[in-house]
């Protein structure tokens, strides 16, 4: 596919890319230099890195502050971290680690990989993308710092009303937690939107709809979770504030408000939310399972079918975290059978998996490891789901350590353990340097182990009545023995964080090069170098196939025709990949990081006073002016570029 | 890497293995146990429990074999062998098979569960409740406020944190919460219900035989909620009624200096302005009532024995044992405090 190249003055990338068209494209798509350009850097790949370490630091943040809550647990009676500290360390291990890391590292994550695998050059929308992360990366330290003045919110991660409310949670701790959650839907709804319109549009010639990598089918169908999900804890977070700002009545029974209304809305949102940090892993999975068995993975069209079923279905559950409360009990039953039926596209996907496995032909790198890791935890954590869907079983373990040990296996074993599997992967997509595999070993098996030992005595606890969220109990509960096993366990865990964390630094420098495709990959990101130049590629590939590495690439391969000079990208149709039109994508600015420090100076001062709202405003809308006011030379940059058909 | 895999599945089972044998022999029956049921209710929980273990465990150990086996059987390769995709155009019919068939299974499997949680959940709900008896139960940060319906109504009396039911006898407790959600838990007896402000639920139980259960609040309410507990004790139908008797009567009258003593220091110290005291001018319902304080096993929501010395440290220094709590501390006299110990201690 050739596109013929009509205005003689404007220079266009020829098939192959001559050494003139790199040079131009590698100058047109970089970030610019120094400080400043650091700030105003729109490039996906700077972003997303930055996406990915900032959510890694929360990561080893929210860890620290469980190490600390361990260590509370780990003698009855302890009198180390009295109660006030103690709710705010589970108030805000659980705020970070499912707002700060969870959420955001998956969009971290894809915001990087995802135009790779399209086949493109950036993501759609790269100022708004960039404005995303400093949002995120605001509204975090927001929240730490207000931890650290002692103004860490205490009410839990799910805020339960009144307790939450303005009678029993005077000060401000409640509101900077509300607050924080305007931040990271705010960024997640923009990523969301950046994803969803990056795959829809931006894909390379060819690659339809169903061939493109299942990473991309999960972190599109997470994207439109988060967009259906994610409006539902606005609005129940901003009527927080309102009730405890301007003295709104929405959750106070007593004036005909509803503290049920607040759970029905909170967990809309927070069981989705609990899919769009496993669904991500799931694409991971099918990623890594791919490579390392040596084939694609088996019933593709049933993979994908089975992501939107899980999507779907999650949205017709959240009220299995509310048995406990006087809704109907039919009501309840229906709720059960949703949660069940649940497990039948996970399921699908796990025999799936495990056919390509049976199928393949397997090379056991650390990678591999962490995913077959999934298999062991998830599906144990979900036998453990299986329980807590049963109404009446349910009613004798919610709330007490049961649930926390399931949590930690679903989401650790679903995500996390995907996710670093995910990073040792792509780590030399990222840095040019494979990681250690002898310390991903050490890394592995440690944290493997530690996790059984930290979380699997956490379910007898459940059963022998130890509720959540106690920051203490008596020697004569007889739970001393296995809370301090599940304690060594937990150290376990931060000794193998740490081995990760030295990995990655020590390999940033002493890693072995790697070339393109160090693992024999069969999607896109394989194709260009690692690290990938500025530009991604400096030809559009064309597609014809699912596994574009791995199949015999027929005539075109590229696609020649776009400005060099400027940046040009190529759109294709939704469905068949048909190019479309080329747009002129912008270029760095710093407005989107001064919009987004615009944007917390509004959202801190509306903790404090109503009326920030108002004041606030106008310098988030100078920013945002700014940041879209037409440029002359970008505009005859772009006029250049057009052609009467 | 072989040894490896069989870590794997020697983890599996042994993990797997540890929960059903946990649950009768590490979990000694105690008091606190949601698998050591001491009512219909919690035993019928616990029998749907054994079932759901059942099949967990076996889809558990199945899907694991299949992967240990998938695992051991596949040749090895390394990041240069070719990829196969060969089966791009091709139907593998069995792989298809093994998936249709491992999925169908767990349709029906689920569909058992399903049908077992559900018919459970039915179970639980007609307890007969011919006879039963009729309390309320307030939730307070951080204590439970206990009141016996009474038919005549003058019959009804309130006590604290401390429930007693006769044995055999069906057991109906109305909920409801003052301030902010609580959540009543006797994981012997029955699972857990939200007490929630504007909202009044009920909840069923029963007790099998005479003994101790110890019961928590199970939703997070504040800064006490890890000492929000109470004590549920299944008497005789004798030992109930007289007990009953007892708690409906007024305080005791002081028979000596000392009690004497301690009931002047009580009503004329700041304790009158939140307990109450049947039969004396102490009528505050802020705070458990303590008309039968030393009839009671556990102070301060079953978090301290009821002895002498421990009232005297709690009445001393309530924060320091539970901080953050709504007592405040106290300023008396050691004399005046070992009186008021007395005699709180006198009303049986």
């Amino acid at each position: 596919m050739t596109a013929s190249a009509t205005t003689p003055n404007v220079p266009r990338n020829a098939v192959p890319p001559t050494a003139d068209d790199v040079l131009a494209l590698e100058r047109t798509w970089r970030d610019p230099p120094g400080w400043i350009g650091w700030l105003s850097a729109i490039n996906h790949k700077a972003i997303g890195k930055r996406f990915i370490v900032a959510a890694f630091g929360f990561f080893v943040a929210g860890g620290i502050l469980a190490a600390l809550m361990r260590l509370q647990l780990a003698r009855p009676d302890s009198k180390l971290i009295g109660p006030d500290l103690y709710n705010q360390l589970f108030t805000m291990h659980g705020t970070t680690m499912m707002f700060l890391f969870a959420v955001p590292v998956m969009q971290a994550v894809s915001v990087y990989l995802v135009p790779l695998m399209l086949g493109t050059r950036s993501v759609a929308f790269p100022r708004m993308n960039a404005f995303a992360f400093w949002i995120f990366l605001f509204g975090g330290l927001v929240l730490y710092g207000a931890f650290i003045l002692d103004i860490g919110p205490d009410a839990g991660w799910f805020s339960y009303v009144p307790l939450a409310g303005p009678d029993y949670s005077p000060g401000k701790r409640v509101d900077f937690w509300a607050q924080l959650i305007t931040f990271t839907e705010l960024s997640g709804l923009l990523e969301a939107v950046v994803l969803v319109t990056t795959v829809f549009k931006l894909r390379a010639p060819g690659m339809t709809l169903n061939r493109i990598p299942l990473f991309v089918w999960a972190m599109l169908v997470t994207a439109f979770m988060v967009m259906f999900a994610m409006p539902s804890v606005m609005l129940a977070s901003t009527v927080l504030i309102t009730d405890r700002l301007v003295g709104t009545h929405f959750y106070n029974p007593a004036e005909g408000g509803d503290v049920l209304l607040w759970q029905h809305l909170f967990w809309f949102f927070g069981h989705p939310e609990v899919y769009f940090i496993f669904i991500p892993g799931l694409g991971f999975i099918s990623s890594i399972v791919a490579t390392f068995s040596r084939r694609p993975i088996f019933g593709y069209s049933a993979m994908v079918l089975s992501l939107i079923a899980t999507a779907f279905l999650a949205f017709g559950l959240w009220v299995h975290h509310m048995f406990a409360t006087n809704l109907p009990e039919l009501g309840k039953s229906f709720f059960t059978a949703a949660s069940m039926m649940i497990a039948i596209p996970s399921a699908v996907q796990i025999f799936c998996w495990i056919a390509t496995l049976w199928t393949g032909k397997l090379n056991f790198k650390t990678p591999l490891l962490f995913v077959l890791a999934f298999f062991f935890i998830l599906v144990l954590g979900g036998m453990t789901g299986l329980m807590l869907a049963s109404v009446p079983l349910d009613l004798q373990v919610h709330d007490t350590y049961f649930v926390v040990a399931h949590l930690h296996y679903v989401l650790i074993g679903g995500a996390v353990f995907p996710l670093f599997g995910a990073i040792y992967y792509w780590y030399p997509k990222f840095t040019g340097r494979l990681m250690s595999e002898r310390l991903g070993r050490w890394n592995f098996w440690l944290f493997f182990i530690g996790f059984n030992v930290a979380f699997f005595p956490m379910h007898l606890l459940g059963l022998q009545g130890m509720p959540r969220r106690v920051y203490t109990y008596g020697s004569e509960m007889g739970w001393s023995g296995l809370n301090a096993l599940s304690s060594l366990g937990a150290l376990v865990i931060a000794i193998s964080v740490l081995l990760f964390v030295i990995n990655v630094f020590a390999s940033l420098r002493r890693g072995e090069r790697a070339a393109a495709d160090p693992w024999g990959g069969g999607t896109l990101e394989w194709s260009v170098a690692s690290p990938p130049p500025a530009c991604n590629f400096e030809a559009i590939p064309v597609v014809h196939g699912r596994d574009p590495m791995w199949e015999p690439q027929p005539e075109p391969t590229h696609v020649a025709g776009l400005a060099t000079t400027s940046r040009e990208l190529l759109m294709t149709t939704v469905l068949d990949a048909v190019p479309d039109s080329r747009e002129s994508f912008p270029e760095p600015t710093i407005w989107p990081f001064v919009g987004a420090l615009a944007t917390t100076v509004l959202f801190v001062g509306s903790i404090f006073t109503p009326w920030a709202v108002v004041w606030g405003s106008v310098p988030v809308a100078i920013a945002l002016t700014a940041w879209f006011w037409p440029r002359r030379h970008e505009n005859r940059a772009h006029l250049a570029l057009e052609q009467q058909p | 890497m072989k040894r490896a895999l069989h870590l794997v599945v020697a983890v599996a089972f042994a993990l797997a293995g540890a929960l059903a044998w946990a649950q009768r022999t590490v979990l000694q029956p105690g008091a606190h146990d949601a698998l050591a049921p001491a009512g219909p209710q919690a035993a019928r929980i616990g029998d749907l429990w054994d079932l759901f273990m059942v099949i967990c465990g076996i889809v558990f150990a199945a899907v694991l074999i299949t992967l240990a086996v998938a695992l051991r059987r596949a040749p090895r390769a390394d990041a240069g062998t070719p990829a196969d995709v060969s089966m791009a155009d091709r139907h593998e019919p069995g792989p298809y098979r093994s998936v249709l068939v491992g999925v169908g299974a767990s349709i029906v499997l689920l569909f058992v569960l399903l049908v077992a949680s559900v018919s459970t959940d039915r179970a639980l709900a007609r307890l007969p409740l011919q006879g039963a008896l009729n309390l309320t139960v307030t939730g307070h940060q951080w204590w439970w406020e206990i009141r016996y319906d009474g038919d005549p109504v003058s019959e009804t009396f309130t006590t604290a944190n401390e429930l007693h039911v006769p044995v055999g006898r069906p057991v109906v407790v109305t909920l409801r919460s003052d301030d902010v959600i609580h959540s009543l838990w006797v994981p012997a007896l029955a699972g857990k219900k939200d007490l929630i402000p504007g909202r009044t639920a009920t909840l069923q139980f029963q007790a099998a035989q005479p003994g101790t259960y110890r019961g928590q609040c199970a939703e997070f309410c504040g800064f006490q909620h890890a000492w929000m507990a109470f004590e549920v004790i299944a008497d005789t139908p004798e030992q109930f009624a007289a007990w009953a008797a007892r708690q409906r009567a007024e305080a005791a009258e002081p028979t000596d200096e000392k009690l004497r003593r301690g009931r002047e220091v009580f009503l004329g110290s700041t304790c009158v302005m939140c307990h109450a005291i049947g039969g004396t001018d102490a009528s505050a319902r802020k705070a458990p009532d303590l008309t039968h304080v030393g009839s009671r096993t556990t102070l301060a929501a079953g978090t301290l024995r009821n002895d002498a010395e421990s009232m005297t440290r709690w009445i001393r220094n309530p924060q320091q044992i539970k901080p953050g709590v709504n007592m405040p501390s106290s300023t008396l006299a050691d004399a005046d405090l070992q009186a008021l110990v007395a005699y709180l201690g006198s009303l049986k």
